[in-house]
């Protein structure tokens, strides 16, 4: 009985201080809204650059949207992730966070549920300009599964590898060279299940790559959880 | 001060008279394909370098986990040399796939699972090597490098089920065979052998070279302690 209580509280106290990083992140964020408000920029700033290297009419755009949100996404991304890295390394929060009595990998899930809810802002944000600017109906709720799914991952890997690649001289060029092979899959299987609920294909046909899209997750979340330990090691 | 070991020596002369001895079976005693003709042969070598290139990859996941268990350096530089001599080997493997490909696909590239695959792996392995750069501290590059490895191993298996979302043209030659593939051809017992004779060359030749690297690394570790105590 006394273990259990005492394993409950352990648990408690972990939960307690993935959500007080969280919570960090987002006070900061919503202060300043640096971040997101980069994000949505760029992301805006690529839609507009598709929309004319493509040339966007109505009958290309059937075909290639999920492949430009899904673009844009992890290129915004990129953005959010190196940069939400970048000022816990710069200030020495880091170094902080580090020195807290706590599990390391507690600081990991922190830093995912944070950078995951500011993919998803900018998500939410994007996805009805997208459908304003488009005359395109993209509040599907099988697509914003995809998305969801899609994001867990990315923001998964994407931020163990920004861990990574703040601590390196390279840093500002790093993560993308880093992320995207690795990402390449989740990006796939996004565009191909986004894709598929856009045009109203049948489920048997979107299964496969939303199936895939999950199994990617919890595979990536295991390993970060296991990995992160060793990339914050001193 | 350490002498080259002579087994290597060996080994050396050993791959080398190998190499030649696969070359002469791929290209004077194997058959000629009878719809390729000639191209058919670089075949051989496409496999063999494949091979080793994956078994090398395989090998590098592995000495991921033992050197994040184990926090030994050497495991370290065992994964360098792996890595380094398979990144060459593959790139190998796709050079000569595009020389097929162009007489039998009509193309140098196409976006197949398998060839977007060993794209896609090869650039991992390729940032693995950027990842490295940009770190001074040894043991900390060691970490990072063993984890981006395993990172980067654990996600190329599923950027292959990924693509085969798409339909691919790639032949299975070796066990198995696919319908839709284009060039595909069944082998004769000569042809069999020379198979076997290039991957058992290669797997020698990737070895020596494996085993030319690790001591390099060891060498290099040394300059570098070296050089910092001159500068102390």
């Amino acid at each position: 009985m006394k273990q259990s209580s005492e394993q409950l509280s352990v648990n408690s106290n972990y939960v307690r201080a993935i959500g007080a990083i969280v919570w960090k992140d987002l006070r900061a964020e919503f202060r300043s809204w640096e971040l997101v408000s980069a994000m949505f920029v760029f992301s805006l700033l690529v839609i507009l650059i598709f929309n004319f290297a493509l040339e966007l009419d109505v009958k290309t755009r059937q075909s290639v949207t999920a492949g430009v949100l899904w673009a844009t996404f992890a290129f915004a991304g990129t953005l959010g992730l190196n940069r939400s890295m970048a000022l816990e390394k710069d200030r020495g929060c880091l170094d902080g966070l580090l020195l807290a009595p706590v599990d390391r990998s507690a600081i990991y899930f922190g830093k995912f549920i944070s950078n995951l809810a500011f993919m998803l802002i900018v998500e939410a944000i994007v996805l009805p300009v997208y459908s304003v600017l488009y005359n395109a109906n993209l509040f599907q709720p099988g697509l914003i599964m995809v998305i969801l799914l899609g994001s867990v991952g990315y923001t998964a890997v994407g931020t163990l590898l920004a861990a990574m690649s703040v601590q390196t001289r390279t840093r500002d060029i790093l993560l993308p060279i880093l992320l995207f092979p690795v990402a390449f899959a989740v990006l796939l299987s996004a565009v191909k299940a986004s894709g598929g609920f856009l045009e109203g294909a049948d489920y048997s046909e979107i299964a496969f790559p939303i199936n895939l899209l999950i199994v990617y997750d919890i595979i990536f979340i295991a390993a970060s959880f296991m990995l992160f330990d060793n990339i914050v090691e001193e | 001060m350490n002498q080259k070991p002579l087994v290597l020596k060996i080994l050396d002369i050993v791959s080398v008279l190998l190499l030649l001895a696969a070359a002469h079976l791929a290209i004077f005693v194997a058959p000629t394909e009878k719809v390729m003709g000639n191209v058919q042969r670089v075949f051989y070598f496409h496999v063999g370098t494949a091979w080793v290139a994956l078994i090398g990859f395989v090998v590098t996941a592995g000495l991921s986990v033992i050197y994040l268990v184990t926090k030994n350096l050497k495991w370290d530089r065992i994964q360098v040399a792996a890595i380094e001599v398979s990144v060459v080997f593959f790139l190998i493997t796709i050079i000569l796939g595009s020389i097929w490909a162009r007489p039998a696909w009509n193309t140098w590239w196409t976006w197949d699972p398998r060839l977007t695959t060993a794209a896609i792996t090869e650039l991992i392995y390729i940032a693995y090597f950027m990842l490295r750069q940009g770190i001074d501290d040894p043991n900390k590059r060691a970490r990072f490098g063993a984890v981006y490895a395993l990172i980067g191993g654990l996600s190329a298996p599923i950027t292959f089920f990924a693509i085969r979302l798409f339909r691919t043209i790639h032949p299975v030659v070796v066990a198995g065979s696919n319908a839709e593939a284009e060039g595909s051809f069944s082998m004769t017992g000569d042809m069999l052998q020379a198979l076997f004779f290039a991957l058992f060359a290669f797997t020698i030749v990737f070895i020596d070279l494996l085993w030319n690297r690790i001591r390099l690394g060891n060498v290099q570790d040394q300059v570098e302690e070296l050089k910092l105590k001159a500068t102390w």
